[in-house]
């Protein structure tokens, strides 16, 4: 018995994400009275051993080049065999891009409930409940998995991350690696921006920022507080900012510590796919917008007028001349 | 080129989100039902925009869900499908749902399977790839891009900070996301074709969920909004640092 969390590296990085995954795969370990492993695949992936800092006692590879780019079907064949070998009894991801594509063939290949988008630890008093967001984080389902293995995607940046200092043991696991079915053209990164679904602040703009010529009130704001930047629906309908910046309902929902949403009234849609952000900043001209009741702060005045004085201010704050 | 689109039944984007039966089941009074939005606007104008592209092209819908799931798939047919399938069950869990979907998938030998990235009042973003677990397909999560060659198909989807491409022969599973296509509106010609057009219900077969819902919750509610004055914005920043420490 162990729990089994599943690494997800890019150009020989884990993703932080996978990080929160391992520690929560861990504080469960801990509730359950078991050890936590990892397995990662791919070849030349950085301090592996650091892993565990995260609580995870052994880290298990499987070295291969062809493992450098997700195949759902062969990367699940691999973590099956993996999570048998070890006799997993909870299988943790993050429920990131990668984490959706192998999961659900994981549950199925395992027959192993599965709960995705986990937004807390499991009780484990009686059964085995997991809490998840529903309805867009409009609310909450308590689910319980009523299989023997129990598979749990983490929702990025859900889980408080407590690290120590530790050694994980890294070992080769034996693994058959499949060909792929699924070949991978072209991979295509925007170098230096920080990934939206994994971002602990988020800058946004919607309608009232007039246009895209505008969006450096957004972008300025972003790069100085090393945040990512999204906007609401209609303005990537318009096209004024690519389709993955859209957060909401039928876009991308998050979770930041910090959404700071300028121009944008709010409309339920877009507040199911940001509510459950930590502390929810919001700058409109129109006191009645809705955002406001969800927020935390907000200021009621002209974007126009009111950003580049908040901008001028996180500069001296961040000692930016 | 036979394409099968799924096909779900969710709540408006609008609905109020209130529980009964002491936080045991979602309250449906007074709740309008429209298709998933995912399933709608990606999936399967997608699949209307290659039949457009390829007239020989044949698009199934599918739906598992008693009969009060017809006039969502009536309304997906008005959109453009040929033909529907309604698997007539209520909804268990993931697992149940992509069982059923598999079960019809494995007889129609279907090209292309097409879902929407994942629902909006269950967010499970697990069908399609149980779906293709199930039939031993190859799976693309969230795509954004569709392009079909002579018996590949080239797909962008969406990853951490960027995109990939993808070339995989078919058949194959793919769950659709915002950029795959454009929402459309169904026209008169749809919505009277739609009516004529087989509903074929189905029962479905035996399963068992691996998950059940205990109950649900409410987030708590804000303590409200603390409004600074728009000729201090200065003191926002403060307030973000000092007090919600968040900058």
């Amino acid at each position: 018995m162990s729990i089994l969390i599943f690494l997800d590296q890019a150009d020989g990085h884990i993703k932080k994400s996978s990080f929160e995954a391992a520690a929560y795969g861990a504080a469960i370990a801990l509730q359950m009275g078991t050890t936590a492993e990892a397995i990662v695949l791919g070849n030349g992936i950085d301090d592996l051993a650091a892993v565990g800092n995260y609580g995870v006692t052994k880290v298990h590879t499987v070295k291969n080049d062809a493992l450098n780019h997700m195949d759902a079907q062969v990367f699940t064949k691999i973590i099956a065999d993996a999570a048998t070998a070890m006799g997993a009894t909870v299988v943790v991801f993050s429920n990131n891009f990668n984490g959706k594509a192998i999961a659900p063939r994981l549950s199925v290949r395992l027959k192993a409930g599965l709960v995705s988008g986990a937004v807390a630890l499991p009780e484990t008093a009686a059964g085995f409940v997991v809490k998840k967001n529903v309805f867009s984080g409009k609310a909450f389902a308590n689910v319980a998995i009523n299989t023997a293995i129990k598979i749990i995607t983490l929702n990025p940046n859900s889980f408080s991350v407590i690290t120590s200092v530790a050694t994980a043991e890294v070992t080769e696991f034996a693994a058959t690696v499949d060909a792929a079915k699924v070949k991978v053209t072209n991979t295509n990164k925007t170098i230096g921006e920080v990934p939206l679904s994994e971002a602990k602040i988020v800058v946004s703009g919607g309608r009232g920022l007039k246009g895209p010529e505008n969006w450096s009130l957004v972008t300025d704001l972003a790069k100085l507080l090393g945040a990512a930047t999204a906007c609401s629906r209609p303005v990537a309908d318009i096209g004024w900012r690519p389709h993955h910046e859209h957060v909401g309902q039928t876009g991308l929902a998050i979770a930041p510590n910090l959404y700071f949403a300028i121009g944008i009234s709010g409309a339920i849609q877009h507040l199911a796919g940001v509510n459950r952000s930590k502390t929810i900043v919001v700058i409109n001209k129109d006191p009645e917008a809705p955002f406001f009741k969800a927020a935390d702060y907000g200021i009621v005045g002209d974007a126009f007028e009111v950003m580049p004085k908040i901008i001028d201010a996180v500069k001296k704050l961040k000692g930016v001349a | 080129m036979k394409i099968l689109v799924c096909i779900s039944k969710t709540p408006d984007t609008t609905a109020k989100i209130a529980f009964a039966d002491n936080n045991t089941k979602f309250a449906v009074d007074g709740v309008v039902w429209i298709i998933n939005p995912f399933d709608e606007w990606y999936a399967l104008v997608k699949a209307i925009e290659l039949k457009e592209a390829d007239p020989a092209a044949v698009i199934h819908l599918v739906t598992v869900g008693l009969a009060d799931n017809d006039p969502i798939i009536r309304k997906a047919l008005a959109l453009g499908g040929d033909e529907a399938i309604r698997i007539n069950a209520d909804s268990h869990d993931s697992y149940y749902i992509a069982s059923q979907i598999a079960a019809i998938a494995k007889d129609g030998k279907y090209d292309l399977i097409f879902t929407g990235k994942e629902t909006i009042d269950y967010n499970g973003s697990s069908i399609g790839g149980m779906v293709a677990e199930l039939l031993d397909l190859p799976f693309i999560s969230l795509a954004t891009k569709f392009t079909l060659e002579a018996t590949s198909a080239i797909i962008i989807r969406e990853i951490e900070g960027g995109e990939e491409t993808d070339n995989v022969a078919l058949p194959l599973v793919v769950s659709c996301q915002k950029g795959m296509a454009e929402q459309r509106i169904p026209n008169m010609k749809g919505i009277m074709g739609a009516r004529s057009k087989p509903l074929k219900v189905v029962e479905p077969t035996a399963v068992e969920a691996f998950t059940s819902i205990a109950s649900f919750d409410l987030p708590p509610a804000k303590a409200g909004v603390k409004l600074v004055n728009a000729d201090n914005p200065e003191e926002l920043v403060r307030l973000l640092h000092e007090v919600a420490k968040v900058i």
